[in-house]
Formats: structure tokens, sequence, C-alpha cells
């Protein structure tokens, strides 16, 4: 306000000035839509769990024991999930011991080693474009190496349509999302610090040993466990490798010996009685979701602390 | 600090593997004419590339032992390009190449035969942000003796590192802390301790007090002052006052604009006693910077 008379500098005539409202209609309508799509999700996500939760709550708190061990059956009062938890534990283990070592390693060589030439980043684009083949396809590649080609290791005694090819593919399905949320997580690590680790004399492994890895640890672990929760949600390789869909028999041993017989796991024991006309399935099927998500969070949770408990200590 | 720990050389009985106490360093003639005490580096006819961008070309310089040499001249000279070639830490970068020669007690630093993080053992390094590792004081003190595969007493070596960067007391009764809750001034002491507990010969500075306040960068001077009696100090920065407080030598690099190209590359224009750069320059660009009319 050059120029204006002292006047204006009184206190009543800027206190005016300086709580003059001034109403922002732009603004408040993009953060009203803003707000508008973060309730749609969050509604339907409340719906869709209050629907399962609901729906399953009664199998879940009359025979819980029988539910969560007991073995698939024609009989809704019967049937249980045992053999799709026994599936579904195994492709864990599978994913945890496959791709996790596998991708983690391909996101250090390529973060760390891999020198900057158009080969490598047509590998990276490659990787990324992995991560969105659609899981069928994975499935397809799965039925056609670890049932077809490797049937005589991976199942013998099921022509290969066993949980060992079902978790070698779902392995296979992630890596491309290991490597790409554990690469990020290491690109994330300051250069400084690296710089401050060869500053010493250190060497290139030494480095990643010691402060490259320590660093990105929190991030690979949070990017692995959400692919493994992928991993386990996945129905659609699972047809196509094989996993019995109707009766079977045995398949609820954890013993190692049994990983050569059929399986089946959570989301096919999903699939299969979603499409039984006989009543009581409804509610077992909506139980079994439960189970499903219960485990996925478990393994979500556990990441999250871990995480926590890591970057304190950073 | 005691009187001890301030002249006190540690020797191969402290846990320096033999292989490397044994390097044989020259011994320097003190409070001689620095310009003619026996040089631990000479740079003949050195350029510096990344990829195509030429970002240092044709600098010849010989750097005394036992005396702070300083690097000075506006932004984008290639003083901290140059700097990095000391230790060969400019091989972290990919696009990074050089021509012509870094002669280290005579011998070729780019030498096919040469290992890289030998180099750096022996030329420490501090950089420009304080950058101790995010682990405890104790840990980032004997990470680099680890490595160098010192078997002998490390609380020993954390203390005389520490004392040596004058930040034993400050930290002594919290060294298992992390040196992330450490103020800016402590950290860059840190990562000076850090940088003398593998016994370097030559440590590198680049810019090591532009991230600090006056008095943590008087007392990084100091240190500096300090410690030169058993170390090599090259450092660049961007104060000239620095230059001229801390500085046995100095030299003046300025940027030549490439008129094809648009970028800049570095040469050295004079290299000379710091008391002769800031009085008598020979040159007149060297005269205009110190004197304050550029840059």
């Amino acid at each position: 306000m050059i120029g204006t008379t002292p006047a204006t500098y009184a206190p009543e005539a800027v206190r005016k000035r300086l709580q003059g409202k001034r109403f922002d209609a732009k603004g408040f309508a993009f953060s009203a839509c803003l707000l508008a799509a973060l309730l749609i999700t969050v509604t339907l996500l409340a719906v869709l769990l209050y629907d399962v939760i609901n729906g399953g709550w009664s199998v879940l708190t009359s025979r819980p024991i029988e539910f969560l061990t007991g073995s698939l059956s024609s009989a809704a009062a019967d049937a249980g999930i045992g053999q799709g938890l026994r599936g579904t534990f195994f492709i864990a283990v599978f994913v945890i011991l496959v791709a996790f070592p596998i991708g983690i390693g391909a996101a250090i060589y390529l973060e760390e080693y891999a020198p900057s030439t158009r080969l490598t980043r047509l590998i990276d684009v490659n990787i990324r474009n992995l991560a969105g083949v659609p899981s069928v396809v994975y499935g397809l590649l799965g039925f056609a190496i670890f049932v077809k080609a490797l049937g005589s290791f991976t199942g013998p005694d099921a022509n290969g349509r066993t949980v060992i090819s079902a978790g070698l593919t779902l392995a296979i399905l992630v890596l491309p999302i290991v490597i790409i949320t554990s690469a990020e997580a290491i690109r994330a690590v300051p250069d400084s610090l690296r710089e401050a680790g060869f500053g010493v004399g250190a060497t290139r492994w030494e480095v990643i040993r010691s402060h490259v890895l320590p660093y990105a640890g929190p991030g690979i672990l949070t990017g692995t466990v959400l692919a493994l929760a992928r991993a386990l949600g996945e129905a659609a390789p699972l047809i196509l490798v094989g996993a019995t869909t109707g009766f079977l028999s045995g398949g609820d041993s954890y013993n190692l010996a049994s990983l050569q017989g059929r399986f089946t796991a959570m989301p096919m024991v999903i699939y299969n009685w979603t499409g039984r006309p006989q009543p009581g399935f409804e509610t077992a099927t909506a139980a079994a979701i439960v189970v499903l998500l219960a485990v996925v969070l478990v393994a979500n949770a556990t990441a999250i602390l871990l995480r926590n408990r890591y970057e304190k200590r950073r | 600090m005691p009187p001890e720990a301030r002249t006190k050389r540690p020797t191969a009985g402290s846990g320096i593997p033999a292989s490397r106490a044994n390097v044989a360093r020259p011994v320097a003639r003190r409070g001689g004419d620095p310009a003619s005490s026996s040089p631990v580096f000479r740079l003949d006819d050195l350029s510096v590339y990344y990829g195509s961008f030429k970002a240092v070309r044709n600098v010849s310089m010989s750097i005394p032992q036992q005396q702070i040499t300083a690097f000075i001249g506006p932004s984008g000279c290639g003083k901290t390009t140059l700097l990095r070639c000391l230790n060969r830490m400019n091989d972290l970068v990919d696009i990074a190449r050089v021509e012509g020669k870094v002669l280290y007690h005579g011998v070729d630093l780019y030498d096919e035969q040469v290992n890289p993080v030998e180099v750096r053992r022996r030329i420490g390094m501090v950089f420009q942000k304080p950058n101790p590792f995010p682990k405890s004081i104790y840990d980032n003190i004997t990470f680099g003796p680890k490595v160098a595969g010192v078997k002998g007493n490390l609380e020993e070596i954390v203390e005389r590192s520490l004392r040596r960067a004058a930040l034993w007391d400050e930290v002594k009764d919290r060294l298992k802390d992390s040196a992330m809750g450490l103020s800016g001034g402590q950290q860059q002491r840190l990562c000076i301790a850090r940088a003398l507990a593998v016994d370097p010969e030559v440590i590198l500075m680049d810019e090591p007090c532009s991230a600090l306040d006056p008095i943590a960068t008087g007392r990084i001077e100091d240190l500096m002052e300090e410690i030169k009696t058993d170390y090599t100090i090259v450092i660049v920065t961007h104060n000239m006052q620095q230059a001229a407080r801390v500085s046995d030598m100095c030299a003046f690099f300025t940027a030549e604009i490439n008129e094809h190209s648009d970028t800049r590359t570095g040469i050295l224009v004079e290299f000379d006693r710091t008391e002769t750069m800031f009085s008598n320059p020979q040159d007149e660009r060297t005269e205009n910077y110190v004197t304050g009319r550029f840059g």
C-alpha cells in the first residue's frame, strides 16, 4: 500500500483487512471431490467387509476348529478349509524361498552393480512390464514348465499338478513385483552413505552389506510382503496348474513327502464353494474369505511392525 | 587433549596390519618452504571427462606433503571433480573418465594394477555434507578399521580418532548412541575422526564447512591446523578467507566457457604459496578473484 495515508496502518484498518474473508470456491469444490473419492473407497471396502464377516460369522463361531482343520466335503455342514490353508501355507513358503532371494538379488545387482547401459535400461523397463502381465498368463507358463516339462520332478504322483508347481508359478508371478519394490528401496538410499563407505576404503560388497541393505531393509521388507499377499490371493494360475476343485483325499498333511500329491489352496476353495448350489455353502464361502483376509492382514501387519522396528534403529 | 595423543603417531603395534603400517612415508622437512617439500601427488596434464563433456582440462601440479593445499575458484570450475580424482572417488560415476596422470608417490593411481579400494584406505575423504552412517558413534569409527582387517584394540582406535578430531570429550559417555543425534558440526568432526581411524596418509576435504556455522567452522579449521603435522590435507573451499587462514599452498581454478557447446571446462590458473597467491598473484584473474572483483 505504497502512497496511502498513514490511516491505513491504524490497528482497526489493519485488522479489518487481515480478517476479511475470501471464499475459495474452486478450492472447496476440489477438496470436496477428493474427499468423495476417499469416502467411496472406504465405504465400498466397509460394505464388503461387513458382508463377508456377517455371512461367515455363524460358521466361524459355531464350529471354528472343525472348519479350520476339516476337509473339503460336498455337505456344507461338514466342509472345512484345512486342505486350502495347507496349500496356501506351502505356496507362501515357496514364494518366500524362491521369489524373495532371487528378486532381492536381482534388484541389488540392477541398482548397485549393473552399469547404466541401454541394455540395463531395457531390462529395467521389461521387468516393469512383466509386473503388469495378467496372472492367467503366468498360469499358462507354470502349466507348460512346472506341470508338463518338469512334472517328473515337481510331482510324479500327480503328473506335476502339485503345490510345488503352484508355489513356483506364483513365485515367478510376484518376482517382478519383488524386484521393482526392492530396487525402489535401494534407490532411496542416499549416495552420500555409499560415498562415506567407499571413502574409508570399503569394497562395494562391504558398503552394500553394512550400509545399503540395512538402510533399504525396511522398504524391501514392506514390498516383498505385499508381493506375498498378492501371491496368496491369486486363483487363476492355480486353476491352470491343476489345483483340485472338487473332492480331494488327503492333501492336508504338512509333511514334505505329501508335496508331491494333489493340492488345493484358499482362493480355489473360495472359487469352488461360490459355485455350489447347495444351501450352507454361501456362509462357508464367506467364512473362508474371512480366514484368507485374516491371513493376508497378519502378513501385512507383521511387515509393518518389523519395518517400524528397524526404522527406529536407524 | 593430552599432548601425547596429539603427537603420537600410530605404529604397527597399535593394531594396524604391518603391510599397511610399513608403507614408506618420506619424512617431510617441517617448517621448510612448502613448495620444496617432497610431493605426495603430482598431477601430469590431467583432464577429466563426464561422457563427452570435458569437466577439467590439462591440470599439472604437485601437492606437497604434510601441508594444507587449498583449491579455490568459482562454482563449476572443477575443483571437486579434481579432488575426487585423487582417491578415485570419480570411479563411482559411470561416465567419468580421466586422461593424463595422477601420480601418488610416483605411482599412477589410474594404472590398471591399482585397486581403488586400497587407494581410498590411504587417501581418506571428508564430504561437503556431514554423512555419518546411521549407526552408533562407535560403529561409525570402527567400520573403516574393520574392513581394513584391523584385529587390534578397536576401543583404543575409537578413543584416539575421536581425540584427534577434538570430539572425545563431547561424546565419550554416549559412544553407543546414534551419530544422527549429534549436531552438524559434531557430525562433521565425527566424519573426520572416521577418516583418521583408518590411518590414512592424505585427507581430502570437499568444502567440509559449507554446511556449518562459523563456530563449528572455526573448530574444524583449528583441527586441520593440528593434524597437518601428521597428514597431508587437500581442501576444496568456496570461502577465500578460509583458504587464506588455513592453507599453506593454494590453487586457483576458473571455468572457461566453450564456444560451441555452452558448457564450462575448469582450468588451473595459478598455484603457489598461499601468501603469494593472496598478496602478489601473478595472474590477473587470480587477483580479481582474491580481491573480490570476480566470482
